[in-house]
């Protein structure tokens, strides 16, 4: 059983209502992917904006990760939408 | 530092001669200052609040210029990225490329702003008249950034 440190930003932030939280991973969410769909089941806004079709950035430990990189204990994973600087 | 996020202004002179101080191999400098404007997808803006993410953003930073490193030959190359809230004419970002040659400077500065774009994790929200927006991320840097890959090089 894994415990993250979920961090999330701008847009995402606002709309979700929470700037961080620890999060104790239920044995089936090993991964980034599943970290998102589990998440996107507590409904209302982080279905919404955890859907599927939405465009959004997931980093573990400050590296941008796709669906499928796995998580381990201790790992910081943030959520954010595309990015926009420059 | 070659890599700096800061809510102060910044002088292009002062960092460029820093840069450059106690090299003689250097024969192209070139730069970039991306600048905030007053208008944005069709209204005013007033002003530019950006957002980052403490840790990852300098990272990131890092890992596009030790890229720009392995694709052209740079005696070094800066970024300085602003954050914060700030107003129209204000300067957002610098990059500076120095290199033997032009050709390499010029090409590592477009690829350096073309990934931060795309991969640094910055957001801009905007006041307009009609309150406060998210700035949306755009297709046309998704491309600018799409055209460095497969080794073409400008």
């Amino acid at each position: 059983m894994a415990t993250v440190q979920m961090l999330y930003f701008a847009r995402l932030r606002e709309v979700l209502g929470i700037e961080r939280e620890r999060l104790v991973l239920p044995d089936d969410v090993t991964t980034a992917g599943e970290l998102r769909a589990w998440l996107a089941r507590r409904g209302d806004a982080w279905a919404v904006e955890l859907d599927p079709k939405r465009q959004v950035r997931i980093a573990v430990n400050h590296d941008l990760a796709g669906a499928g990189q796995a998580l381990a204990d201790g790992d910081e994973v943030a959520l954010f939408p595309p990015v926009t600087g420059g | 530092m070659p890599v700096r996020v800061q809510p102060e202004d910044f002088d292009i002179s002062a960092e460029i001669r820093a840069l450059r101080a106690g090299r003689n191999d250097v024969g192209a400098v070139a730069s970039f200052i991306g600048v905030m404007r007053d208008f944005n997808e069709g209204s005013g803006v007033t002003e530019l609040t950006l957002e980052h993410y403490p840790g990852m953003t300098e990272k990131a930073l890092q890992q596009i210029l030790d890229e720009a490193h392995g694709r052209w030959r740079l005696q070094d190359a800066l970024v300085v990225h602003r954050v914060g809230c700030l107003r129209p004419a204000d300067q957002i970002v610098l990059v500076v490329a120095l290199s033997a040659h032009r050709e390499e400077a010029l090409a590592a500065c477009a690829f350096i702003m073309d990934y931060l774009k795309t991969r640094a994790p910055f957001w801009k929200k905007e006041r307009t008249p009609a309150g406060e927006r998210w700035v949306e991320s755009r297709a046309s840097d998704d491309e600018a950034a799409g055209r460095w890959l497969g080794g073409e090089r400008p």
